[in-house]
């Protein structure tokens, strides 16, 4: 029995990935998010804080990067 | 289905999953909008004061739409300093300096693409930085999912007061990626990813380095210190935000960091926010941060110019902190003439940092390199005004 090629395993696994992001349905609809919307659920609530908090600890510590506030939100305004 | 079949029947070789994914995923753009952020203005007065540095000034952020698509902001911040931080006062004389940095943005959203690019420039008299910055942002599932991805190229000109002929220069690369995911109707994931490349003279003119000395009184003597040329870091962060039954969040995140310095950091926060009578939110957060120090690092070289690069800062050398702060949002002027609603806010931050590496060199009675570790601790205030309109 031939073995299938790259290209069966390829639309396989396309077949996988469009079934699993064509299924959303998404699981919280809109009408539940209204906790979501809340202010206090948001990462970074006041953009002009967070960015000065950031600073702080950048000027003092060694890290840096992938801090809080910076892009996201959830879809839920 | 018709064109999905006919899309099949068409496609040959490999090029078909790829052109199948690629088309799928377009598809499953949610079919809710995206939208632009809020129209708000904030005016933040901060405070810092710790370690002998003082660190005062304004944050002005304002943002606006203009139609549906586009928001564009501006953003005006000092940083008034007063030092007289441990470095200064062992090698140096305590100075004043002032930083100011301006950006604006323009954000533009077409369906569910959010595009943005802003610039900055940040100008002290010895230190000039210019940044621009690119990001893009996607909300995907029925708005379930935002993936951001973002770039930004600073260049920044190092000047040193006194000599009018040094000057160096910084090249930055920031590559960012981000994604915000809703898990449940109470809880919110946040996944983020950043990659810096630093490339030019990356340490502070000023800053010297200690080395032992027999023939110093105090048996040691000073140089100035000299980093690598370069510097590449990788920063990956996790969040949860959680709604509890009453209407109160808890959040949690955890941040892992690596240079090719050496430097290791991690930190964790933990935080509840409680909301009081549509009015009131209430904050606690509690901030736990480690490193471990630089490669180059020592608190006090065997000889001058002991090996090729060396310094002694204390932001390279191996430390923790610790953070315990507050917050109290008071809303009101709901819905009152052109304004949705207003907000006073008040931040306090207590943060204890304690070196386990760097010596406290104001002990002179100590033999050197027997010096008591340093620690110091800093007080953080943020007060701030917040229109939404």
């Amino acid at each position: 029995m031939n073995k299938p090629d790259k290209k069966v395993y390829l639309l396989l696994l396309s077949s996988v990935l469009l079934g699993a992001c064509s299924a959303p349905t998404p699981w919280v609809k809109p009408y539940e998010r209204a906790r979501l919307a809340d202010p206090i659920m948001s990462f970074s609530r006041d953009p002009v804080s967070s960015a000065y908090t950031n600073h702080v600890h950048q000027a003092r510590e060694g890290a840096r990067g992938a801090e809080n506030g910076q892009g996201g939100g959830c879809g839920c305004n | 289905m018709q064109l999905l079949k006919l899309t099949m029947a068409k496609i040959k070789g490999c090029r078909a999953a790829a052109f199948l994914l690629l088309g799928g995923l377009t598809l499953c753009q949610s079919l809710l909008a995206a939208v632009l952020p809020e129209d708000r203005a904030d005016a933040l007065y901060h405070s810092y004061d710790g370690g002998g540095v003082q660190v005062t000034g304004p944050s002005i952020l304002v943002r606006k739409s203009i139609g549906k698509s586009v928001s564009v902001s501006g953003n005006y911040y000092v940083d008034a300093i007063t030092s007289a931080s441990i470095d200064v006062v062992t090698t140096a004389s305590p100075y004043e300096e002032q930083r100011t940095e301006t950006a604006v943005g323009v954000d533009y959203l077409h369906a569910d693409t959010t595009m943005g690019i802003s610039i900055s420039q940040s100008i002290e008299k010895d230190y000039k930085a210019k940044t621009a910055a690119f990001n893009l942002s996607q909300e995907l599932f029925g708005n379930m999912m935002t993936v951001s991805m973002g770039y930004a190229q600073g260049n920044d000109i190092v000047g040193k007061t006194g000599d009018l002929l040094f000057e160096e220069k910084v090249k930055r690369q920031q590559y960012r990626l981000g994604l915000s995911q809703i898990l449940t109707k109470n809880m919110l994931l946040g996944l983020g990813f950043e990659t810096v490349s630093d490339e030019g003279f990356l340490n502070n003119p000023y800053r010297t380095v200690r080395y032992a000395d027999s023939g110093s009184g105090k048996g040691y003597s000073y140089e100035p210190e000299k980093y690598p040329g370069t510097r590449t870091s990788n920063a990956a962060a996790i969040r949860l935000l959680y709604h509890l039954p009453i209407r109160a969040s808890i959040h949690g995140e955890y941040r892992l960091f690596e240079d090719s310095w050496g430097i290791v950091a991690n930190h964790i926060q933990i935080g509840y926010t409680h909301a009081y009578k549509n009015s009131f939110i209430f904050d606690i957060k509690y901030r736990a941060y480690a490193q471990t120090k630089a490669d180059f690092y020592s608190d006090l070289f065997p000889y001058s110019q002991s090996q090729n690069f060396y310094g002694r800062d204390k932001e390279i050398s191996t430390f923790n902190s610790q953070t315990v702060g507050i917050g109290i949002s008071y809303e009101f002027a709901h819905n009152w003439h052109m304004l949705e609603r207003a907000s006073l806010n008040f931040k306090y931050d207590y943060i204890f940092f304690d070196y386990q590496d760097f010596r406290d060199l104001r002990d002179s009675t100590a033999p050197a390199g027997s010096e008591p570790m340093y620690n110091f601790s800093a007080n953080v205030l943020q007060l701030y005004f917040s229109l939404w309109y």
